[in-house]
C-alpha cells in the first residue's frame, strides 16, 4: 500500500494549529472517531482482530497508569523529574506497535508507551529520571534506543542507522520519534533532507502536542506540519493522535513503504499534552482551561472503550481485570522505585567505552582511591 | 504504629523552598496513596503534592502561608503498620509530633536512597536538593592534616573562605526570582531600571578617562559585588590600572563605614511586643518593587473631583436591563471604565509612556485598561487589551471576567503586562478617595471612590443625590496640571451626565 499521494500536495497556507478543532480538517486520517465510533479511511483500511483490540486497550490503560504513578512519584520526592505522556497515549502504542522484528525505535524522553510495547521495563525508564543511571534497558535486546533529551538529535541517529539498514540489504526499518518543536531544529531538518537524499528507511513520527514547552505551535509554523514533508521530497501525513487505530494503520504503512525502499514518510500525529511539559513546568501559565477541556472529549482511552463495550468485543470483566492489573503494575513501580538502590560511585565509569581504556582506568583507581580517604567509608 | 513523615519535595529541578498555600487534609483524615495533601506554591509552579503513604494523619506540621525549605517535613501520617521491633515507637510519640518534634518515621534500609550510608551520611535523597550543610572532609587516616594553601589571586573562584561569602551563589538570587502573575515582568523591569542606574553611575564615575566602567576582571567584580565595595572608588594597581583582588579586600578591610546618621536608626522598625513578621516575598515583593520603582521614578500629582453620579446610576439600571447585558455584571465600574476610554480619545496623551532611554514620550495607539484587584495572593493589576474598542456590553464582559480569572488567580501572565492607563476601584472598600500609585510605566491612574446618598445642590435645592470623589494621579512629566485637570473633568462630566457621550 502506498502512502496517499493527496496528502503531500501543498495547499494553500491552513492555519490549522490556530484552531484545533477535529472535523474541520479534512486531510486528518480517522479510524476511530472521539465517541469510539469505527470509520473507514480509503487509502488506510485496517482489519484488527477483538484479542488485538483488547490489547491495544490494556496497552493505553497500563501506560497511563504508570505515567500518573510516576508524575506522583516526582511529588513526593522519588523522581528528580518527569515528563508525562498523559493524553498521547494512543499515538505512542499505535506507533509502537506498528514496528516489526528488525525495526529500531529513536525515542525522545516521553516515549514511555513506546518503551511499553518494546516490553522495556517501566522500572528502567524510571531509573533515568530517578537519577540512578541513564536509562536500564538494553537499547539492543528492545530494538528502543536510548532517550535523547537533546531535541531533535535522536532524528540523525535514526537517519543514520536507517542508512545503515539500507547498506545491509536489511528489510527493516528505523522509526524516529519528535515532537512539534522540535520540528524548528537544525538536526530534524538536516536529517530530513539526508533521508530523502538517500530514500532512507525511516519514519518521522511527530506527536504534535501543540506546544514546544511553552510556545504553541502557530508561532512555530505557517502551514501544518505534515505539508512540510513536500519540501524534502517525502510524503507526510498527519493522523489523529489520539485515535490509536489509525496511528496504527498509518505508521505500518509507512513502516513498510520505508522497508520496501519507498524512502522516508513524515507522520504528524496530531495530539495533545493533557498535562505539563515536564513536572518543573507549570501549563496553567500560558493555555487555557476551555482548550483543555476540548481535548478531554477527545481521549484516547475513552473512545477505545466506548469502541469494545459497544461492539461487544469486551465486557465489564474485562475491564475490571485491566484496572486490577493497574493497580498492581502502579503498586510494582511505586514499591520498585522506592527500594531503588543507589548505583556505587563508580559506575559511571563502566558504561564510558565498550572495553575500558588505561586513562579511564587510571581516573576510576584514582577515584576509588578518593573515596576510600574517608574515614570509615565502604567505598 | 508507625509514624511517616514527608518531607517537601523538590519538585521542579534545584528548587530550595515552596510556600504551603492550603492544606487538603486535616488530622484525623484517612489518606490514601498519592491523595492529593496540600498545594504548594514555588518558584515556579503551584502543585499539588500527594501523599507517598495510606494511613492517618496525626499533624501537619507547618501551617499554610508558611514558606518551606526543601526536605523539611511538613506532614506526620500513621500508618497503622507495626513499628520494627528493633525500633519500638517511643511512648508519646504522637504526642511529640502533633507538637510539630520529630517523629518515629521508618526509615529506609541502609543502602537505599534515604536510608543510612557508611560515614554516618545520609544517602542521596532524589528531589530533595542539595544538603543544607556544608560538606566537611574528614581528615586522612594517618597524616596531618594538609596545610590550607595560600590564597593566590584568581585561585579560589566559587570556594570562598571562612571571612568571605563564596563567590558563586548557590542559592538563587530573591530579587529577580521568577514569581507568579507577573512578578517576573515586574522583576525585569526593576532589573532594567536598576541596569540604567549603574550605567548612569558608571558614566559619571570616569569622565576624564573616557571609560564606561572601571578596569577588573569578573570575579573582582564579582567580589567587590559581595563585599559592598565600589569599583569606581578604587584606584587599581595592576597592570594599566587594573582593580586586583588585592585592591578590593584591602578596600573591603579598610577603615569603618561612616557613623550611621540618629535619623536612619529612627527609621528602623521599632520593636513592640506581640509582633509578627512577615516574610515579604511573592506578589507583596512584586508590588513593592513596582511601587517603589514608580513612585521614586514618576514625579506624582493627584487631583480631586467630587461627581453627582445619580443620572448615571439610573442609566446603569436601564442598561442592567437591555438583553444584550443579561449574565454581565453591570456595576458602576464599567461606567467609569467607559467614561476614561472616551476621555482618554479625547486626551490620548494621559495614555502614554516615559521612554527613559529613548527621551521619548510613547503615546500609544490602544487603550491597554488595567484593573487593580485585590486577590487572595495580594494586589494584582490584569489589563484589558484594547479596551476602547470593546462596546459596553464587551467590556462588561471583559472586566468581569478579568476580575474573576484574578480572584481566582488564574490571570495569565500576558494579562499582566502592557497595560497602559489604570483604574483602582477602591470604593468596593467603603472608601471615599485615595491618591493612587501609578501602575509603572503608566501615566495615569484614577481612584474610584464609594458611591453615598448626600445632601446635594440639584437645580436650586439641597436634594439626596448620589455622589462619588474621583482621585487622578498622572506623572507630571508627561501630563501637565492643565492635561490633567481637563481629563478629570471630563471623565467627572460624562458620569454626571452621561448624555454627554454623544458630544465626545
Amino acid at each position: 500500500m502506498s502512502v496517499s499521494s493527496a496528502t503531500t500536495e501543498v495547499v494553500d497556507p491552513v492555519p490549522g494549529a490556530a484552531a484545533p478543532h477535529l472535523p474541520a480538517q479534512p486531510d486528518l486520517v480517522q479510524l476511530l472517531t472521539p465517541e469510539g465510533e469505527r470509520v473507514e479511511h480509503p487509502d488506510y483500511a485496517i482489519d484488527v482482530s477483538a484479542e488485538e483490540l483488547r490489547d491495544l486497550y490494556r496497552d493505553l490503560v497500563l501506560v497511563r497508569r504508570w505515567d500518573v504513578e510516576a508524575t506522583a512519584l516526582q511529588r513526593q520526592g522519588e523522581l528528580g523529574i518527569w515528563a508525562s505522556l498523559l493524553g498521547q497515549e494512543a499515538a505512542q502504542i499505535g506507533a509502537g506497535r506498528a514496528l516489526a522484528d528488525g525495526d529500531v525505535a529513536f525515542p525522545t524522553y516521553r516515549e514511555h508507551g513506546v518503551a511499553w510495547t518494546r516490553g522495556v521495563d517501566p522500572l528502567h525508564v524510571i531509573s533515568l529520571f530517578r537519577g540512578v543511571d541513564n536509562g536500564g534497558w538494553d537499547p539492543v535486546a528492545t530494538a528502543f534506543n536510548l532517550y535523547t533529551v537533546v531535541i531533535g538529535a535522536q532524528c540523525l541517529h535514526a537517519t543514520g542507522y536507517a542508512m545503515g539498514l539500507q547498506r545491509d540489504g536489511a528489510e527493516s526499518a528505523a522509526l524516529a520519534f519528535l515532537g512539534d518543536g522540535a520540528t524548528s531544529q537544525g538536526e530534524v531538518n538536516e536529517a530530513m533532507i539526508w533521508a530523502a537524499s538517500f530514500s532512507a528507511p525511516v519514519v518521522f513520527f511527530c506527536q504534535n502536542n501543540q506546544y514546544a514547552i511553552s510556545v504553541p505551535l502557530e508561532r512555530q509554523t505557517r502551514v501544518p506540519l505534515y505539508q512540510r514533508a513536500a519540501g524534502f521530497g517525502f510524503p507526510g501525513v498527519r493522523v489523529d493522535g489520539n485515535d490509536v487505530l489509525a496511528v496504527l494503520a498509518v505508521t505500518r504503512a509507512a513502516l513498510a513503504a520505508a522497508r520496501e525502499g519507498q524512502g522516508p514518510t513524515f507522520i504528524e500525529a496530531f495530539t495533545y499534552r493533557m498535562g505539563a511539559h515536564t513536572t518543573s513546568d507549570d501549563p496553567t501559565r500560558y493555555r487555557l482551561a476551555s482548550e483543555l477541556e476540548e481535548w478531554k472529549l477527545r481521549d484516547p482511552i475513552a473512545r477505545v472503550k466506548a469502541y469494545l463495550s459497544r461492539s461487544g468485543v469486551a465486557d465489564a470483566a474485562f475491564f475490571d481485570a485491566v484496572e486490577a492489573e493497574a493497580d498492581e503494575l502502579a503498586k510494582r513501580i511505586r514499591t520498585g522505585t522506592v527500594e531503588m538502590p543507589d548505583p556505587p560511585g563508580t559506575a559511571m565509569f563502566d558504561q564510558v567505552y565498550a572495553e575500558q581504556t588505561p586513562p579511564l582506568a587510571a581516573q576510576q583507581a584514582e577515584f576509588e582511591a578518593y573515596q576510600a580517604s574517608f574515614e570509615g567509608s565502604g567505598h | 504504629m508507625a509514624l511517616r513523615q514527608f518531607k517537601l519535595p523538590d519538585v521542579g529541578e534545584g528548587l530550595t523552598d515552596g510556600e504551603i498555600l492550603q492544606w487538603l487534609v486535616a488530622v484525623g483524615d484517612t489518606v490514601t496513596v498519592n491523595q492529593p495533601l496540600c498545594e504548594v506554591e514555588t518558584a515556579k509552579a503551584a502543585v499539588e503534592l500527594p501523599s507517598p503513604y495510606a494511613g492517618t494523619v496525626t499533624a501537619l506540621l507547618f501551617e499554610a502561608g508558611t514558606t518551606v525549605d526543601v526536605g523539611t517535613p511538613i506532614i506526620t501520617i500513621d500508618d497503622g503498620a507495626d513499628a520494627p521491633a528493633a525500633a519500638p515507637a517511643p511512648a508519646g510519640a504522637g504526642a511529640e509530633a502533633a507538637a510539630g518534634g520529630p517523629a518515629e518515621s521508618a526509615e529506609p534500609a541502609a543502602g537505599l536512597i534515604g536510608g543510612a550510608a557508611p560515614g554516618g551520611r545520609t544517602a542521596v535523597l532524589v528531589g530533595y536538593g542539595p544538603r543544607t550543610t556544608e560538606a566537611r572532609r574528614r581528615p586522612r587516616r594517618g597524616g596531618p592534616p594538609p596545610a590550607r594553601p595560600a590564597a593566590t589571586p584568581g585561585a579560589d573562584y566559587g570556594s570562598g573562605g571562612q571571612d568571605r561569602p563564596p563567590l558563586l551563589a548557590t542559592a538563587p538570587d530573591m530579587t529577580v526570582k521568577p514569581v507568579r502573575h507577573g512578578g517576573l515582568e515586574v522583576g525585569r523591569q526593576a532589573e532594567a531600571h536598576a541596569a540604567a542606574e549603574e550605567a548612569a553611575t558608571a558614566l559619571g564615575a570616569a569622565p576624564g578617562r573616557g571609560r564606561l566602567r572601571p578596569l577588573a576582571k569578573p570575579p573582582v567584580r564579582k567580589l567587590a559585588k559581595d563585599l559592598g565595595v565600589d569599583l569606581a572608588a578604587l584606584t587599581g594597581t595592576g597592570a594599566g590600572g587594573v582593580i586586583t583582588r588585592e585592591d578590593v579586600t584591602a578596600a573591603a578591610a579598610g577603615p569603618a563605614p561612616e557613623a550611621v546618621p540618629d535619623a536612619v536608626v529612627a527609621a528602623a522598625p521599632v520593636a513592640t511586643a506581640g509582633e509578627q513578621r512577615v516574610p515579604v516575598k511573592g506578589v507583596r515583593r512584586a508590588t513593592a518593587q513596582a511601587m517603589v520603582a514608580s513612585a521614586f521614578t514618576a514625579p506624582h500629582v493627584t487631583e480631586f473631583l467630587t461627581v453627582d453620579v445619580t443620572r448615571m446610576m439610573k442609566l446603569r439600571q436601564r442598561i442592567a436591563a437591555r438583553p444584550e447585558f443579561a449574565g454581565v455584571k453591570v456595576s458602576p465600574l464599567l461606567f467609569v471604565a467607559k467614561a476614561l476610554l472616551l476621555a482618554a480619545r479625547r486626551h490620548p496623551m494621559v495614555n502614554s509612556s516615559w521612554d527613559e532611554a529613548a527621551q521619548e514620550i510613547v503615546v500609544h495607539g490602544q487603550v491597554n485598561l488595567g484593573i487593580a484587584a485585590a486577590t487572595p495572593r495580594g494586589l494584582l493589576v490584569p489589563n484589558v487589551k484594547d479596551a476602547g474598542r470593546l462596546s459596553l456590553a464587551e467590556l462588561a464582559a471583559a472586566l468581569t471576567e478579568l476580575t474573576e480569572t484574578a480572584r481566582a488567580g488564574r490571570t495569565a501572565p500576558g494579562d499582566m503586562t502592557g497595560g497602559t492607563i489604570t483604574i483602582t476601584n477602591v470604593g468596593v472598600f467603603g472608601v471615599d478617595t485615595g491618591t493612587p500609585i501609578l501602575n509603572p510605566g503608566e501615566s495615569a491612574i484614577l481612584a474610584f471612590g464609594a458611591v453615598r446618598e448626600l445632601p446635594w445642590v440639584h437645580k436650586g435645592k439641597v436634594r439626596p443625590r448620589q455622589v462619588t470623589q474621583l482621585a487622578l494621579s498622572f506623572d507630571h512629566r508627561i501630563v501637565d496640571g492643565e492635561l490633567g485637570s481637563r481629563f478629570l473633568a471630563d471623565v467627572g462630566a460624562l458620569l454626571s451626565d452621561p448624555g454627554t457621550a454623544l458630544a465626545f
